[in-house]
């Protein structure tokens, strides 16, 4: 039974009772987005640009539309007009209007009776292209004489006179930099890049779409947030958003990738075109490689200064990010508040720019920015510490943050456990392995600030005392069993007598997505909400069966009981009473909660790698991994073990060997996964993990939320790694084998 | 009077100034006084900024706010 410095003993939170969609997942019950299916249902496929950016002269459909079977093909035509914001950019990112903005950006969609069908006639719609000049490469989409992706598209923040397809500039910062730089024995400057990167859930983007003349339709989608969908989808088609019931399937992985629109609205216009009979639309795995959201490409110039004895003094980071042909959609924001964010360096400075360049709209992905950055800012770290002969964990546990500590994005930490994570990995014994040749060993910081955000939960009492919680919050990581989990605690009653459900849009109050590390969370802190309300409710009713105050009566161990001995002598009251009896004591007993979610505990971690990279192919093996994070709370702890297991693979796959590879013609190149190469369980060995709790204040089971943070370490503590296993130091990701060689080669030269 | 710190990049809507007086009981507020003293926050503010309050953010606007705590704006964060 764990005990934490709030003195509470816990039943349940901390145990591992079997996972609520196990059963469904390793029988193939579970129903995913291409799962479902209607009568009459149509089938649906997207004609994509093959230009990086061209001009739309002309689509003809009519050879299409001949064709016995296909029944409706919306264009841009089809969509409602004068949108602005990032409302326009989500209509612009489904369907191209004048200019096609990069390969994949969609030109047409078209509905038939048979999915074949509907290929077969998506390639008798004819378009007509004026090829305008491309650029790819965030460097190169910054300069002066770059082609211009959309004229005056920068915002208010961008000062005049910078290069033309900059939207957004950024900067902060607190200190004497002058002095703190003056202050430091050892300066160093370096610039570092990183590809951009797709999130790689394994479930395509899948949905099933019905839209009427009357304007009411519904929706099965694979997503995050069925309510950002709905929100979307109402906006980029003129709908009233009650009007659109929207229902989330299990969901086969998003990392932030299923927040946001991509082909939803196609399905909508085509039913709508089709009278109403519902469409089928589901990409392959190019479409999802080619126009859905990556991440960012990263161009980062980062200066540190310390002192001899290993303390920060001063840092500047100066971060340039493309995220695609829209505004807004770079985390460049978010990359530059965490990229100090593990230190507390007296003077900082923060400057970034998004550039527009011809890629697709990039996706949140799992905390965004924060991995890019701590790339650039943890390599260069460790390059000092090498320099200076300093133990790069004890750099670290001399400047890691802590409470009351200035951020470097500017308030106070509250109460947080970088120091004891830190503590936690000078102790593993896997710091004790010996290295051998062409060995290294690898460590790194990260952060991620997690997030609240708006939360509605229900919670009904069944008439034999189990209970059903409704959530809006699809369960991308134990979300189910870890809300079951402290409900059940709240309740007093067994895990197994707590089913959760996510629901569909007309079923609760606006939820934002499963994104921020948000659901355990917010949903939980919801749920414990609902369970309270339920339980005074459960006392008012035991009080008036017995005659006696509501006052006088408390919650014990699943039943109402008289408070004290001053309340009279009536034996515990269980919920299965309480719940058999209550068509007759004021009929049915629920409680909810909303809230725009407060409260919200940072989270960081640590990781160390040990890497061996062969010297004849440059091909990099992971030997042994350990992280090591602060999640407030583990209320499941294998489901933590598997999120933090799960964002280091990810970061390894980031690291090592995953890029957008795209040709002169500025196509993307390797639209596969076996080109483009994510890492699998034969590549890895078992990831260790500590989970470290530094309860947050802020959650009445002291949750901090776990799912991001684990993914930013990983790049910089594989890239130093190799560096010690070779001797050469890459500052742009991927660490290819192809790279690594050649890097291994001019040092020989050398 | 509370004392609301700024993001550096926003001095140039502010006449140079980072740390700005608002007499204000609550976020909401507070966000509204900025706005009024300095009209050129109004972009910014309505494309949405995240509040500090003790070093926790907050999202709603009825948080009450005194001038014994610690309030800073900060770049409106997304997950993924």
């Amino acid at each position: 039974m764990p005990k934490d410095e709030l003195k509470s003993e816990f039943r349940l939170i901390g145990t591992r009772p079997d996972r609520p969609d196990g059963l469904d997942k390793v029988t193939g019950r579970a129903r995913y987005g291409a799962d479902m299916a209607l009568p009459g249902m149509l089938f649906a496929a997207v004609v994509r640009s093959p230009h990086a950016h061209a001009r739309i002269l002309k689509i003809d459909a009519s050879a299409a539309l001949a064709l016995d079977g296909v029944k409706a093909v919306v264009t841009r035509a089809d969509f409602p007009t004068g949108l602005t914001g990032e409302d326009w950019n989500l209509q612009e990112n489904s369907m191209a209007g004048d200019v096609a903005l990069y390969d994949g950006h969609a030109v047409a969609a078209i509905a038939a009776t048979s999915r074949l069908l509907a290929e077969d006639a998506a390639k008798l719609i004819k378009v007509d292209y004026e090829v305008l000049p491309h650029v790819i490469d965030v460097d190169d989409a910054l300069r002066m004489d770059a082609p211009v992706i959309r004229a005056g598209a920068g915002d208010h923040t961008v000062p005049e006179g910078s290069p033309p397809n900059v939207s957004k500039y950024i900067e902060f910062g607190h200190g004497d930099l002058e002095a703190g730089f003056a202050a430091a024995d050892l300066v160093r400057e370096q610039t570092y890049k990183t590809e951009a990167t797709h999130q790689g859930y394994i479930e395509p983007h899948a949905c099933v779409a019905q839209l009427g003349a009357d304007g009411k339709g519904e929706m099965w989608v694979c997503t995050q947030g069925q309510w950002y969908i709905r929100r979307m989808c109402s906006a980029v088609l003129g709908l009233e958003a009650s009007q659109l019931r929207v229902t989330p399937s299990e969901i086969g992985g998003g990392f932030g990738g299923k927040t946001i629109i991509f082909m939803e609205p196609l399905a909508l216009a085509l039913s709508r075109k089709a009278g109403g009979r519902p469409v089928k639309l589901v990409m392959s795995r190019s479409d999802v490689l080619r126009a859905t959201g990556p991440t960012a490409s990263a161009s980062m110039d980062v200066k540190l200064g310390m002192t001899k004895d290993g303390k920060l003094t001063a840092a500047h980071v100066n971060f340039r990010m493309q995220g695609g042909a829209f505004t807004g959609a770079s985390p460049v924001g978010e990359a530059l508040s965490c990229a100090l964010a593990c230190y507390d360096i007296p003077a900082v400075m923060h400057n970034g720019v998004e550039v527009l360049a011809n890629r697709p709209k990039a996706a949140a992905y799992r905390a965004p920015g924060s991995p890019m950055a701590a790339f650039a800012v943890e390599c260069l770290l460790d390059e000092m510490c090498h320099e200076l002969g300093l133990d790069p964990l004890d750099v670290r546990l001399k400047n890691a943050v802590h409470e009351g500590v200035k951020a470097s994005y500017g308030p106070t930490y509250a109460k947080i456990g970088l120091v004891e994570v830190l503590q936690a990995v000078k102790a593993h014994p896997n710091l004790l392995a010996k290295l051998g040749p062409n060995q290294g060993r690898g460590i790194a910081s990260g952060f991620w600030f997690n997030h609240g955000g708006e939360t509605s939960v229900s919670l009904a009492i069944g008439e034999d005392g189990t209970v059903t919680v409704s959530v809006g919050t699809p369960d991308v990581g134990g979300g189910r069993a870890s809300i079951a989990l402290m409900t059940a605690e709240t309740l007093g009653i067994a895990y197994e007598a707590v089913r959760v459900n996510v629901v569909e849009t007309g079923a609760l109050g606006v939820n934002e997505p499963s994104h921020g590390s948000r659901a355990t969370f917010a949903s939980g802190k919801a749920a414990v909400e609902a369970a309270r309300s339920a339980i005074r409710e459960m006392c008012r009713r035991a009080a008036k069966e017995w005659g006696i105050d509501e006052e006088a009566v408390e919650w014990k161990d699943g039943a109402a009981m008289p408070a004290g001995p001053n309340a009279g002598k009536f034996p515990p009251m269980s919920i299965a009473e309480i719940a058999a009896k209550m068509g007759g004591t004021g009929g049915p007993i629920s409680g909810h909660h909303e809230t725009n979610a407060d409260g919200v505990g940072a989270s960081f971690g640590a990781h160390v790698v040990d890497v061996e990279v062969d010297p004849e192919t440059g091909r990099t093996t992971i030997l042994r991994y350990l992280v090591v994070q602060d999640a407030g709370r583990a209320i499941h702890p294998a489901y933590v073990e598997g999120q933090y297991q799960g964002g280091a693979v990810q970061g390894i796959g980031w690291a090592l060997n995953e890029e957008y590879v795209y040709g002169a013609n500025g196509r993307l190149q390797n639209a596969v996964f076996l080109d483009y190469r994510i890492p699998v369980a034969s590549d890895l060995p078992m990831i260790d993990t500590v989970i470290v709790e530094v309860p947050n204040p802020g959650h009445p089971y002291g949750v901090r939320g776990v799912g991001e943070t684990g993914i930013t370490p990983p790049l910089p503590a594989v890239a130093n790694a190799v560096a010690m296993a070779t001797g050469v130091r890459l500052r742009s990701l991927p660490l290819s084998p192809p790279k690594v060689l050649a890097a291994i080669k001019a040092k020989g030269r050398a | 009077m509370l004392k609301v710190h700024l993001w550096s990049g926003l001095r140039r809507f502010t006449d140079g100034v980072e740390v700005v007086p608002v007499e204000a009981a609550t976020v909401g507020q507070m966000l509204d006084g900025l706005v009024a003293a300095h009209p050129g926050l109004e972009p910014v503010i309505a494309a949405g900024v995240s509040v500090a309050i003790d070093g926790v953010l907050t999202a709603s606007r009825f948080t009450p706010v005194t001038p014994q705590n610690e309030i800073y704006l900060i770049q409106r964060v997304k997950g993924g």
